[in-house]
């Protein structure tokens, strides 16, 4: 059948069709949609894992055990899993085991742009990479086959706009596979020096059998067209050099990435009188090239920074035709914004009032970096909140706290606690628990005690895991309490030793969560002194001097009535929440 | 048949997703080879939001680039503004007239420019713009703006009503499936 599918959801379907039984991931743009659409599917047992290691080590065991298995994540999901990585290269696997990686240049949802498909090189393990959804889908299943056949984990490498963009896959029926005995095998899974030793040479038998396989694969395709360009490109740039070429230039297409073909590569360069390698992010093939010799062009026509475009690779060949017009006007920025009610903007607000040194970290909460509180100084990686404040304090750091959401606690942030309740800091770590993943879309997590599939399950209490790393001090504030939080937060920065405070208030987007009725604005109270200006709310702003409520957006939250001193917001003249 | 190029945008949190599923629905109805580009993660969070549509014969890029759309839909006036650079030469900008301030101009920092649609024209483009806003709320939820937007971007298509109706039925959810139809209909309409 065909369909139109996106190409997170084709990796999917590919993996159901594939006869996978289990997937076990941990969310991040733009790959949370692959693990959430193979949730829909009964067969396979899906998970969200309290973080990529996790998840991958799930997968394995699961691949271990005689049946398909998958996991995903975004490209530096596959920092925190790389150890895993590295290993199960010399292990292998039992059954097939696939790795969904979606890199993201141009940064529209990350902290950097770091390229994975040096992560296949240096761990040794194939890396196929799709230019469509159709090959999102081929490429998927293919994938299990090789990873059985060569016994190793196997990397399919997504990028945002393969990822997030729908296009036409036809669809097939799911594999019926039996499940391949697990027989116990020492020297291949238990990987101590003795064991690990002799992997080490099956591996690179492994890799060089793989590069013969580039060769001559399908993946690898030289399309003929005119000779005098030719270009080796893949993935989401292999379309953009269409748009732009279409039959006017010869593309050499790579669709199996690691490990690169040579002669493939060497024999179309004999074809051409040019060669140049479109790529975005690192000069990869570009370096695979000049290493086999060839007089080749990428990097120094194509930046090694954001994201490619038809147009930018049509202006760098010469060949831009037309270009839009500008409208000659400043037109302001529209970021992000904590969304009207947000249970994180009255902690940031207290934060600010304060003037903390704030360790953030990722999530919705590190919007508190933005104007108008610009209460956050720092945020790197997932859990680095409450390790760097423990050596911030421990270096005689001042008045600093740190910040970190729910699931990112739960995702890496206890190794931190760990270390502080063993360590013994002054430090007063702030968890920002709005009940749910909340920058990625809505996944429920550990501490939400529902699972993918919104079915009550464990949970994982914040509190006795605080107290299990050590921690003696924990309190728990409502955020949108401001004057408690800011007594409770001050307290706690002063007192000597750590402690954790847990500002609790359900995300304000949750279907549970119940919007009070919109507040209004008293203009004869109202001096238009802008207190209320001070948290950024999008549902206030100034009109006529006076401050204004937009009733489509408020929600009742009631932090800006606790700032006004003149008592202009009126609770009991509010109109209905939806009223305008 | 030439790749035809639309190009969506909005506010986070004014339904982009759904009105470029409902786009990629009636255009696989009506047999195209189609490619619609979506924005997840950070943006969505009251950013500026932009959403690409091509169909043809054979499409390969999944993007729109500067000054290769035929249409340019916004949900937002400025957001109208921000991505006008999209449009190619005789475009048509199909826009609410419906004003979100960002949060710069809500902090006072800048200023909301004015005439824009005046601006529009004089840079070459076709304006077509509705106060989707007040139509949405006549279907019964300022909600659905971005039905009756697309709705309004219907008019563009020589495709059927079937075919909406068809797109709409797999896109909206069931309890809601009337009042977006009527929504579409007064956009198509206005
Ligand atoms: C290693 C890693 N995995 C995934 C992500 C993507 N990511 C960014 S924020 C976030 C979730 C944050 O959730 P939470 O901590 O509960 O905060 P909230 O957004 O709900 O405020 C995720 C999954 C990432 N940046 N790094």
């Amino acid at each position: 059948m065909k369909e139109l599918l996106l190409g997170n959801a084709a990796v999917a379907r590919g993996a159901w069709e594939a006869g996978v039984c289990l997937a076990s991931s941990y969310p991040g743009t733009p790959s949370t949609e692959i693990t959430a659409a193979i949730a829909k599917y009964d067969e396979i047992y899906t998970e969200w894992a309290p973080n990529e290691k996790v998840g991958m080590e799930v997968a394995w065991g699961a691949c271990l055990a005689g049946k398909r298995s998958f996991t995903g994540m975004k490209h530096v999901g596959l920092n925190v899993a790389a150890d895993t990585l590295f290993t199960i290269s010399y292990t292998g696997v039992n059954a097939g085991m696939v790795i969904a990686v979606a890199d993201e240049p141009g940064m529209h949802s990350s902290q950097n742009e770091q390229d994975s498909r040096h992560y296949a090189r240096a761990a040794k393990v194939p890396m196929l990479e799709p230019a469509d959804s159709a090959e999102c889908l081929e490429f998927t299943k293919l994938a299990y086959e090789l990873s059985e056949k060569y016994d190793t984990p196997i990397i399919v490498r997504l990028c945002t706009r393969i990822s997030h963009s729908q296009s036409v896959v036809k669809t097939e029926e799911r594999e019926k596979r039996p499940v391949k005995e697990y027989v116990k095998n020492p020297q291949k899974y238990v990987m101590m020096p003795t064991f690990a030793r002799p992997r080490h040479p099956i591996v690179e038998k492994r890799m060089s059998d793989l590069r013969a396989l580039s060769e001559k694969t399908e993946l690898n395709r030289i399309e003929l067209g005119g000779t005098d360009l030719g270009i080796i490109t893949s993935g989401t740039c292999y379309q953009y050099v269409k748009e732009v070429f279409g039959e006017k230039a010869s593309v050499l297409k790579l669709g199996f990435v690691h490990p690169l073909p040579e002669d493939l590569i060497i024999d179309f360069s004999k074809k051409v009188k040019r060669l140049v390698v479109v790529e975005e992010l690192d000069p990869f093939i570009e370096d695979h090239c000049k290493k086999l010799g060839l007089d080749v062009t990428g990097k120094d026509m194509f930046s090694l920074i954001g994201e490619l475009s038809p147009n930018i690779i049509a202006e760098k060949f010469g060949v831009l035709s037309s270009k839009g017009k500008t409208i000659e006007e400043d037109i302001p920025n529209r970021p992000p914004v904590m969304c009207a009610g947000c249970s994180h903007r009255g902690l940031f607000y207290v934060l600010s009032k304060l003037k903390a040194m704030v360790h953030g970290d990722i999530g919705c909460y590190t919007l508190g970096a933005t104007p108008p509180l610009n209460s956050m100084d720092t945020c790197v990686c997932m859990g680095a909140s409450i390790s760097g404040l423990h050596g911030f304090v421990r270096a005689g750091g001042k008045n600093a706290v740190c910040v970190i959401g729910d699931s990112t606690f739960a995702h890496m942030g206890i190794n931190g606690l760990i270390d502080i309740g063993y360590n013994q800091s002054d430090s007063t770590v702030i968890i920002a628990d709005n009940s749910i993943t909340g920058m990625t879309g809505h996944q429920e997590n550990p501490t939400t005690g529902f699972n993918i599939r919104g079915e009550k399950v464990g949970k994982m209490d914040i509190e006795m895991m605080c107290k299990a790393c050590g921690i003696e001090r924990i309190r728990t504030i409502d955020p949108n309490d401001l004057a408690e939080s800011e007594r409770v937060i001050k307290q706690e920065m002063n007192t000597p030793g750590a402690s954790v405070i847990i500002a609790k208030r359900p995300c304000m987007l949750l279907k549970s969560s119940k919007p009070a009725p919109a507040l209004n604005v008293d203009e004869g109270k109202c001096t238009g002194c802008t207190m209320c200006m001070k948290i950024g709310c999008p549902a206030i702003s100034m009109r006529d001097k006076k401050a204004s409520v937009n009733h489509t957006l408020c929600v009742g939250c009631n932090v800006c009535t606790q700032l006004c001193k003149f008592d202009a917001f009126d609770v009991k003249r509010g109109l209905k929440y939806g009223d305008s | 048949m030439e790749t035809r190029n639309i190009v969506i945008v909005g506010v986070g949190g004014q339904g982009s997703l759904l009105a470029c599923n409902l786009m990629g629905r009636a255009l696989m109805i009506e047999g195209y080879d189609a490619k619609v580009s979506e924005v997840h993660g950070m943006s969505q969070r009251g950013g500026s939001v932009v959403t690409y549509v091509r169909y043809g014969d054979k499409v390969y890029s999944p993007i729109v680039d500067d000054g290769q759309a035929e249409l340019l839909v916004s949900f937002e006036l400025l957001e109208a503004a921000r991505w006008f650079n999209v449009l190619a030469p005789g475009g048509t900008v199909v826009t609410n007239t419906q004003q979100i301030n960002p949060i710069p101009v809500i902090l006072g920092a800048a200023k909301y420019p004015e005439n824009l649609l005046g601006k529009f024209e004089d840079n070459g483009a076709k304006v077509d713009a509705i106060d989707a806003l007040a139509l949405a709320e006549k279907a019964g939820s300022s909600k659905t703006v971005n039905i009756v937007m697309m709705g309004r971007l219907s008019k563009y298509f020589p495709f059927s009503e079937e075919t909406w109706h068809k797109a709409l039925e797999q896109t909206v959810p069931p309890k809601f499936l009337e009042m977006n139809k009527k929504a579409f209909k007064l956009g198509a309409s206005a």
